[in-house]
């Protein structure tokens, strides 16, 4: 690897360059030109600079002087070869030393920087009076010579200094990133950097623009600005306090800074020619990458005829063949060496605003990336990155056999930083943050609301306005959307714990059941909505598929893993096959997916609540029934569900004049009338979103106790009557429910309140679900093991009653079943199904006391 | 005509003049579009201008001004043009400006050069829409437009003139044009074989003139010669034929790159225009695209995009013309009966209004004795039809859709080709429809949700891909027996998401987007449909004729075209007007659905009353009123009562049978 930038021929080639500075040179970029040609124009600023040529070479500080490398000063004597001083050419001259060890600023070898084109021509202007740069060079007012680069207001020198006392100083105990892990908070944190890069060897350091912003405006702006000069300028202060620190260091190449997360736009759409030549950040997702183009950055030519040897540096992306051999000028004699000339690598990179950025009913917006060198193969298709770079128009090329020209532009980013957004999707828990920044005024806002008392209320009513009433069932989705708090105990081996809150929701049909789960995936960023009838269990788990290119296995993910920390609406939940319902058990507790098939063994996230709904198997409720034997689904299944909702059809005179009267206004009034009334789809988004991602709260000590009591009472309910009223998992579920409750709140601290809450809601939803029709007394033991404590002791009576009435009959080794069935149901004085008989003696059979067999009844 | 002519013709010398007269400041934009909005105000001047529906490109003058109706399928990313250029002689150095607006090409002369680097380089943004016209237009809107325009155009445009004698002399003067236009080229390419020179000429002198004045005289057939040669020239290089991505298939008419210049973000992707603009078909763009893809090897700055991007992106203009826009309208319906705004407080607009509602209820009357014959009899369904036709979605609650009425037509006699038929009668009624015929084979096979494909970054359109309005006719009769593949299932549950929440989700590959969409279906089937609907009808036909053909025909030429007229206009009409409920009305609703409750709780639901409203709604719309009054609300109970006496029944003997 060596630099082009000392050799002979581009010296030369430079000087005659320079020596006709009033013709623009970069044409790559044209609104930019404009700017510079407007300096170009006025050639008075460049008249007064042959004149001081000790300012220009003092002017860029000692610090400059330094490494400067002895031709330079040659160089620099010459009037209007401004590029002393230029971030490029600094330093290179000694890179092309040979031996080893290299190490030092000298012997690392510049790299060239493809992403921000060639900058060479960033020449030096001599701003004798001009007040623009004023305040940028008052540092050096001393020398009274103020020199910016060309058309910009840039001072290399003072650029340089300030950014290095941006790195030496630097320092911002607030602000938390996944990227800071051993990072001391107190400490200046781009010096840590530094010794990071001398650790691992990795020549980039990433500057966050955030930080430059607050530590200098001014320079945080002129890297808005002009990138392409000022990004050089940090390169060589980063180096040179490098070197200075790490003397001893050896790097691939000297360090390259890259800066991130430019406010300046953040919505592809928002970009227009103004952003023509800035530094930009972007976000979107990655949609085709090209192959890697191997692009010419300097030729080789050898005269065919005296074996002399030029090199030729690409400019505006086409080469000059030398026609001439310079040194025995036979014509048309130079011939390209492929292999001794440089290419860096390309990619063009394909970059679709991401969906949630779109404006509704629109396609979404495209923009071209080039990625340079280390960044290319950076990111595949699917991913979605913030990509920060500076935004090109290029005009199509002229055609020289048709004198017009296409007047459109082409336009790409120069790709100077990525920062993928999901990468760490599968195993990082809060990757929400980082998804949605909220503004500070957005902020006050949703805490302003968070202050109201009736918050709680409100969000309810918000919620799928259109959807009558209901309210606790909206209250029990409201509190599933914020979830509870996340709990990690696997240093304890304990696992961890769920915090998701899961809610089936069944009933007659047609009452909108169907439009709650379209609503609440409306809703949620990540929800996910499927129809059990629809799904099989590989869509909803994941399953693995053959790339259609590469021939390789990849894994597709399905619906479950999709809304990992979001919300799986399935609806139709009873029609789900067996097989598919299996895999929710793992789902729904522990929160993962095992998988094993076509050699992939993992296991994956699915940390999602599920917001199901179900119809009865009757088509129509029957109150007569259990919940269990209303819906049919298992048991092991139903106790996952924190809450379960009937959502039936109130029989009740004035229900039905509320809801005509909502219906009506439906079909006549206007929409604006409507979204008066209700929050905000948006607000509420933005606040469960903030709560979900900045609150936290964690149990009281009046909560905790208030907890165990209703716990207590729970148990004890039952315990009166011999059964079991409430396991852990009600425990867990209220919990859960009351953290929610706080989250709601913004509260760091769960209360008494929330715990409150939890238990009516809780209650409530018991009361519908798991309610003995038979007795009236609500007994969770239906919804645990499918069968409520009295139905199993009368099934137990049963069997006894017919053991003895067996007993009674004699020592008859057969009976008819018919005989037997009869002389039951004359002996009971309840009504004796022939379920309850077979029931009965399927038990008896157990107990070995007797075998069935066809229609008669053997006795052992 | 003289000044007519000026504007029509060459419209880039007008902007031309505006230019030069304001060039320092930048408020030039304004003033051209403030002079092509004060010109197309006069009497009658939107009639004057040729469409692009009606008139094949090649007949068009190039850089004349032209309109299109169309809907907007895909929108293409921004691009920055140079707004302002400046050119220079190298020989005298003088300089001139130019603007680039409503170009695609940066002219100049001969003699000149374009200073890329130049101060004065102003940089602009546009946005380019793909548009196609109105899919599944029926042919009376094509007809009634062209003729518009024909009395019209005909005078001034020689070139419309030449187009519309060389159409009446064909058999139908339908739009339909393609073939006679392969046979048109043919000819003329070998009259541009005899002139190779001429034409030539004509290509320089087209694309170096700077001004618009040139054009002037010269003679309609020689640019016809050119727009075919451009053509010809192209198809060799295309091996597959482009695929101009309309949503329906058979459609036919020009597919047209729009660009828009202001604007844009109001525009959304399925909205139907009408744009007035420069039409550019200049032949060097083909040519400047297709030297690039030649030299893409060569050069790495140019092969970012992919061949097929390149050929999605920037297709021969002359089969897909250019459209400069200077204006553009949404329109809410296109229906050429109707004035094209509604909304407009004008004098005329009301006087035709309040004129058409003055006969609206002999019009209804015909109209459902129209329907009642074309449903075998059946005055019920006929009834609903209507109300189904008018009806549209005028408002979304969250996620719930309000004013959809979608029907399912059962019972409906299986060999007859009764669904086929009536579809022919619909539309006729309708400005816009489509007969989606449900088989096996078209669920598996066909593609209903529009995808991006990547490789060539453009939206692919699918069947569902429609304008708001348009009447989708699902024929279930046909449906066998059979397995529906992974797309089929897809397809079905595309339809079913259309049907319930009126949106569609366009795939995206990694992501899905939902776009709402407004669309009439109604569903023909034998037994209840497998989709879901809200309102399901059983057809008793009262006579079954021996001939559904003969029948259906006899129906159609029965109608006198100026009754069918007031059918169309009547259709479209009630569709825009508002609608309330007063407090009076609301307690009565109110008091009667408790008190339907009580009676039977089982019998009427929320449910039926959503139904009951909506019925109400569109019966007192039919019937021209804007309020609900108790009588409608009677018979719009009186209605559902019949329909679900008629389904209790149908149940009934299905049961029996069984």
């Amino acid at each position: 690897m060596s630099s082009p930038a000392s050799t002979p021929s581009r010296r030369r080639g430079k000087r005659g360059r320079g020596s006709n500075p009033s013709t623009p040179q970069d044409a790559r970029s044209p609104p930019s030109q404009k700017r510079r040609t407007d300096d170009s124009t006025s050639t008075g600023d460049l008249q007064p600079m042959p004149t001081s040529p000790p300012a220009d070479v003092q002017s860029p500080g000692a610090a400059d002087a330094l490494f400067s490398s002895p031709p330079q000063f040659r160089h620099s004597a010459i009037p209007l070869d401004f590029d002393i001083s230029s971030p490029l050419t600094y330093g290179t001259p000694s890179s092309r030393v040979e031996g080893t060890p290299r190490s030092g600023v000298r012997g690392t070898p510049v790299r060239q920087r493809p992403d921000l084109g060639s900058v060479r021509k960033a020449r030096q202007v001599d701003l004798h009076s001009d007040g623009l740069a004023e305040d940028i060079a008052a540092t050096e007012q001393s020398l009274g010579q103020k020199l910016v680069i060309w058309g910009t207001d840039v001072n290399v020198a003072s650029c340089k200094e300030k950014f290095q006392r941006f790195l030496q100083r630097f320092i911002d105990p607030v602000d938390k990133e996944d990227e800071d892990i051993g990072l001391d908070l107190n400490e200046p944190r781009y010096m840590q950097r530094l010794h990071e890069i001398n650790m691992v060897g990795e020549p980039f350091l990433n500057v966050n623009c955030d930080h430059l912003r607050s530590f200098d405006e001014n320079l945080y702006r002129q890297l808005i600005c002009y990138p392409q000069e000022v990004i050089p300028t940090f390169d060589m202060a980063a180096n040179e306090i490098f070197f200075d620190r790490y003397p001893d260091s050896i790097l691939e190449h000297q360090i390259q800074v890259r800066p991130y997360n430019a406010l300046k736009t953040r919505n592809m759409r928002n970009l227009n020619p103004e952003d023509i030549d800035q530094l930009i950040t972007i976000s979107g997702m990655v949609i085709r990458s090209s192959q890697l183009i191997p692009e010419m950055q300097e030729a080789f030519f050898r005269c065919q005829v005296c074996a002399f040897t030029t090199r030729v540096e690409i400019d505006r992306g086409r080469i000059a063949e030398p026609s001439v051999c310079k040194n025995c000028n036979t014509t048309h004699s130079m011939a390209l060496i492929h292999n001794r000339s440089m290419f860096s690598d390309k990619q063009m990179i394909k970059l679709q605003e991401s969906p949630e950025d779109m404006p509704a009913g629109q396609t979404p917006h495209t923009v071209a990336l080039y990625a340079h060198n280390d960044l290319v193969d950076k990111v595949q298709p699917g991913d979605r990155v913030n990509v920060t770079g500076i935004y090109r128009a290029v005009p199509i090329r002229v055609n020289p056999r048709v004198s017009s020209v296409n007047s459109v532009y082409k336009t790409h980013i120069d790709v100077i930083h990525y920062r993928k957004t999901d990468s760490t999707r599968l195993h990082c828990v809060d990757e929400e943050t980082e998804q949605k920044r909220f503004t500070e005024e957005r902020v006050e806002m949703l805490k302003e609301l968070s202050k109201k008392a009736d918050i709680y209320e409100r969000l309810a009513l918000a919620l799928a306005p259109s959807i009558y009433e209901h309210e606790d069932i909206k209250k029990g989705i409201l509190l599933q959307l914020f979830g509870g708090s996340r709990k990690d105990f696997t240093h304890t081996g304990r696992g961890s714990f769920r915090a998701d809150i899961n809610i089936l929701l069944c009933g007659d049909p047609g009452t909108s059941k169907s439009q709650l789960l379209q609503y609440v995936y409306n809703l949620v960023p990540r929800g996910q909505y499927t129809s059990g009838k629809g799904s099989s269990a590989v869509g909803l788990t994941a399953y693995v598929m053959k790339d259609p290119e590469t021939r390789q296995l990849v894994l597709q993910t399905g619906a479950l893993v999709l809304s990992d920390n979001g919300i799986c609406c399935i609806d139709e939940f009873d029609k789900m096959s067996e097989s598919t319902r299996s895999v929710l058990h793992e789902v729904m507790e522990q929160q993962t997916l095992s998988i094993a098939k076509a050699g992939i063994i993992c296991q994956l996230n699915a940390r999602t609540s599920i917001l199901a709904a179900a119809n009865p198997i009757e088509s129509q409720w029957n109150p007569k029934k259990t919940t269990i034997e209303n819906i049919q689904l298992p048991h092991t299944l139903l106790s996952r569900f924190d809450l379960i909702f009937l959502m039936l059809d109130p029989r009740d005179e004035a229900y039905d004049r509320r809801l005509a009267r909502h219906l009506v206004s439906l079909y006549y009034r206007s929409e604006e009338n409507m979204e008066e009334e209700y929050m905000d789809m948006a607000v509420l988004r933005d606040y469960i979103a903030y709560a979900r991602s900045y609150v936290n709260p964690r149990l009281g000590e009046e909560a905790s106790q208030a907890l165990i009591e209703a716990y207590v009472d729970m148990r004890k309910i039952g315990s009166g009557r011999g059964m079991v009223s409430a396991y852990p998992r009600q425990l867990e579920s209220l919990i859960r429910l009351a953290e929610a409750h706080a989250k709601v709140r913004f509260s760091e601290k769960v209360e008494a309140i929330d715990v409150e809450e939890a238990k009516r809601l809780h209650r409530e939803a018991l009361k519908q679900s798991a309610t003995d029709p038979k007795t009236g007394i609500v007994d969770i033991s239906i919804l645990t093991t499918g069968m409520s404590v009295t139905a199993r002791k009368r099934k137990e009576e049963l069997a006894q009653a017919l053991r003895k009435l067996i007993q009674s009959k004699g020592k008859a080794p057969s009976l008819k079943y018919q005989q037997l069935l009869d002389d039951l149901r004359a002996q009971s004085d309840i009504a004796v199904t022939k379920e309850m008989f077979e029931e009965a003696l399927r038990a008896l059979a157990d107990e070995d006391f007797l075998t069935v067999t066809g229609k008669t009844v053997r006795l052992l | 005509m003289p000044c007519v002519g000026d504007w029509l013709n060459s419209p880039l010398s007008i902007v031309q003049g505006i230019f030069a007269q304001n060039v320092p400041n930048s408020d030039w934009e304004k003033k051209v579009t403030e002079y092509f909005k004060e010109k197309l105000k006069e009497n009658n001047a939107t009639n004057w201008v040729p469409s692009l529906n009606d008139v094949p490109v090649h007949y068009l003058k190039p850089n004349s001004l032209v309109k299109f109706r169309c809907m907007v399928q895909d929108m293409f990313d921004p691009e920055f043009y140079m707004g302002v250029y400046e050119t220079v002689d190298p020989n005298t150095n003088a300089r001139v400006l130019h603007f680039g607006k409503y170009r695609d090409v940066a002219e100049c002369g001969p003699q000149q050069e374009i200073d890329l680097n130049s101060s004065q380089t102003v940089t602009l943004e546009r946005q380019t829409f793909y548009c196609v016209p109105v899919p599944g237009e029926s042919a009376w809107v094509k007809e009634i437009s062209f003729f518009d325009c024909k009395i019209i155009c005909g005078f001034l445009n020689p070139q419309c003139h030449a187009y519309i004698s060389a159409s009446q002399a064909r058999v139908s003067p339908s739009t339909s044009y393609t073939p006679s236009r392969h046979k048109r080229s043919y000819e003329e390419d070998e009259d541009m074989d005899l002139h190779p020179s001429k034409q030539k000429e004509q290509h320089m002198g087209k694309s170096c003139c700077s001004g618009g004045d040139i054009h002037g005289c010269v003679e309609p057939k020689r640019l016809e010669t050119e727009a075919s040669a451009g053509h010809h020239v192209i198809s060799p290089n295309c091996s597959p034929p482009l695929d101009l991505n309309f949503p329906l298939p058979g459609e036919k008419g020009p597919a047209c790159l729009v660009k828009v210049y202001e604007n844009w973000e109001s525009f959304k992707v399925n909205d139907v225009l009408e744009v007035f603009g420069v039409l550019s078909v200049d032949p060097v763009l083909s040519i400047v695209n297709s030297e690039e893809r030649d030299s893409s090897t060569l050069d790495p700055m140019e092969c970012m995009d992919t061949a097929e991007e390149q050929r999605v992106h920037s297709p021969p203009a002359s089969l897909v013309p250019r459209i400069h826009v200077i204006l553009a309208q949404k329109l809410q319906h296109i229906n050429p009966l109707l004035p094209a705004c509604l909304k407009e407080e004008e004098s005329k607009t009301c006087e035709f209004v309040s004129n058409f509602m003055s006969e609206l209820s002999p019009v209804r009357a015909e109209l459902l004795g129209f329907l009642t014959h074309a449903l075998l009899g059946d005055s019920l369904a006929a009834e609903y039809l209507i109300l189904h036709l008018i009806s549209t979605v005028y408002a979304r609650r969250d996620v719930l859709p309000l004013g959809k009425f979608t029907v399912n037509l059962s019972g409906c006699p299986r060999n007859s080709a009764f669904a086929e038929h009536l579809y022919r009668l619909i539309q006729q009624l309708v400005p816009a429809s489509y007969h989606l015929r449900m088989s096996i084979e078209s669920m598996n096979h066909s593609r209903f949700i529009p995808h991006k494909d990547y490789t060539a970054n453009r939206l692919v359109s699918g069947l569902l891909q429609l304008a708001s309005n348009t009447s989708l006719l699902i024929d279930e009769t046909q449906l066998e027996q059979g397995q529906l593949d992974t797309a089929g299932v897809h397809n079905v549950t595309a339809l079913g998401n259309l049907i319930t929440w009126q949106k569609v989700d366009y795939d995206f590959n990694y992501h899905q987007m939902e776009f709402p969409c407004n669309i009439n279906v109604l569903i023909t089937s034998e037994g209840r449909s497998l989709l879901p609907s809200d309102c399901q009808v059983h057809l008793q036909p009262q006579i079954i004729p021996p001939n559904m053909e003969e029948y259906m025909s006899s129906l159609l030429t029965a109608v006198l075209p100026s009754v069918l007229n007031k059918f169309r206009i009547y259709l479209s009409l009630l569709r825009l007007l508002d609608y309330s409920i007063s407090d009076e009305v609301t307690k009565a609703v109110e008091e009667d659905f408790v008190e339907m409750r009580k009676n039977n709780p089982e019998s009427v639901t929320a449910d039926d009353l959503h139904k009951m409203l909506l019925v109400a709604r569109f019966l007192s719309l039919s019937a021209g009123q804007t309020t609900l009054s108790r009588e409608r609300w009677l018979r719009a109970k009186q209605l559902e009562a019949l329909r679900k006496a008629r389904l209790q029944q149908q149940q009934c003997v299905n049961g029996n049978e069984l």
